[in-house]
């Protein structure tokens, strides 16, 4: 209880001297350690942290810029081949156009001249139905104006002339009946409308 | 023997006198019995178990302080991370924040200041020690006039002899007649009134808190002991010692905090010439 009784009087604001002292030792050595040895440490680790970041924020800008460019490229190479397509597409179209007029062109002239063909067979045969019928009107008519007139028209010379003159008459009847209902034909020979 | 045991005895000592009622605990808590004394060069040295306390919590920091940094990584551990957040709180809020762009070869300072004060507050609720040795008015004085001696320093380096103290002195854009009343004040207040006040609100919070803490713990066992109704009212007291205990965390990370904060704006006064 002694020690309780000085206490007593002692004032909490006078502090002893030794105290002061021991304070002081305690601070400096933990400022000494601080200041010299944790402060120095940690700021080499912001520093490296800080470093770290910055480097890992530049490598994924880097990333990012590369990755800019190769799409950039990509769609580069899309558009590219959108309009090579494209050109492909019109050439085929274009060559196909050509063709089918080539083809067109050809089915015509080939229709053309199965056309042609046909009517010069036609005319040809014609001629030749002509030709014979010329022959055997002229007999018949001859042998008909024979038995009519009683006596024989033999001599070829008159015989061909008469006739002659006398087809020739009817030639140019069929012809002008002919350029008058517009048609080709003369109405000598019948199968003329649908060939 | 813990200064709670010391303080039991009394009671018990009280108490085996019938008439006696209860004694609150008074100045003896902060005065202990002296384990060792010398006189060193006409100095004496008390070694009591409050200066111990004083070396464990300095020597822990130390240690703790120490582990952090022992083996720091970028990506830093749960012990690093840590020691980390308390220098960095320092570095950015109080050196780099309050001080300014000049304050950053300050924060290991600062932070030596914060970490002293912390560990030495947070005795003030670890079992067995409960006493802080920051409510013993040596150390907040100590400290309070490195910071004195600090940031007077600072001013004259920064600013020059002269011009320092003629700022504190003539604060620039004041109308002259207004010196005679103005200038004593700043003479004050720069010189004397900032290292005591930075000593007694430490010291005094400290204190306080102690014998807060105290009161309602002997005050639970005195009521649970006394042997009669008032038994009723001894968990009471021991719950409001609980409570305290966390207001006292409160106030230990706080007053760490303050004592810091105003070096912080008294350097920043020094390091800026005055507006």
């Amino acid at each position: 209880m002694s020690i309780l009784a000085a206490a007593e009087g002692a004032n909490p604001l006078i502090p002893p001297v030794g105290e002061i002292i021991i304070g002081t030792i305690a601070f400096a050595v933990l400022a000494f350690v601080v200041i010299k040895f944790v402060a120095p440490r940690f700021e080499q680790v912001f520093k490296a942290r800080r470093e770290a970041i910055e480097g890992g924020i530049e490598r994924a800008e880097a990333m990012q810029a590369e990755a800019k460019a190769s799409l950039e490229q990509y769609r580069a190479q899309l558009a590219e081949a959108r309009t090579e397509a494209a050109q492909i597409r019109d050439t085929a179209r274009a060559e196909g156009q050509q063709i089918l007029e080539e083809l067109r062109a050809q089915a015509q002239e080939e229709s053309a001249r199965i056309v042609a063909r046909g009517e010069e067979q036609l005319a040809a045969n014609r001629q030749q139905v002509v030709q014979q019928l010329r022959g055997q009107i002229g007999t018949l008519a001859v042998e008909l104006a024979g038995r009519v007139v009683g006596e024989s028209l033999t001599d070829d010379a008159r015989r061909s002339g008469t006739v002659d003159r006398f087809l020739d008459q009817l030639d140019g009847m069929s012809a002008t009946t002919a350029s008058a209902d517009g048609r080709g034909g003369s109405s000598a020979y019948a199968p003329q409308g649908d060939r | 023997m813990t200064s709670s045991a010391l303080a039991l005895n009394g009671v018990l000592a009280v108490e085996s006198d019938p008439g006696g009622g209860f004694t609150p605990p008074g100045i003896g808590e902060f005065f202990p019995e002296a384990i060792a004394s010398f006189s060193l060069l006409g100095v004496e040295f008390e070694i009591t178990r409050i200066t111990l306390i004083l070396w464990v919590a300095t020597l822990a920091m130390v240690a703790f302080l120490v582990a952090t940094v022992k083996n720091p990584q970028i990506v830093p551990g749960k012990m690093q991370f840590i020691g980390e957040s308390g220098y960095s709180f320092v570095r950015d809020g109080i050196a780099r924040d309050v001080i300014g762009p000049k304050g950053l070869p300050f924060a290991p300072f600062l932070a030596s200041l914060f970490f002293f004060i912390l560990a030495n507050n947070l005795m003030a609720i670890i079992p067995l020690a409960q006493i802080s040795p920051m409510s013993k008015f040596a150390f907040p004085l100590v400290l309070a006039v490195i910071c004195w001696l600090v940031y007077i320093a600072v001013g004259i380096r920064n600013q020059g002899v002269w011009p320092y103290f003629r700022d504190i002195m003539f604060l620039p854009g004041v109308p002259k007649p207004m010196y005679v009343l103005i200038t004593p004040l700043e003479l004050l207040q720069n010189f004397i009134v900032r290292p005591f006040t930075l000593a007694i609100r430490l010291f005094a919070n400290m204190f306080a808190g102690h014998m807060l803490l105290v009161t309602f713990a002997l005050g639970a066992t005195y009521l649970l002991t006394v042997g009669n109704f008032s038994a009723v009212f001894g968990p009471i007291s021991a719950l409001m010692a609980i409570a305290m205990t966390f207001f006292e965390l409160l106030v230990i990370f706080l007053q760490a905090y303050v004592f810091t904060m105003l070096m912080g704006t008294y350097l920043n006064g020094s390091v800026e010439p005055a507006h």
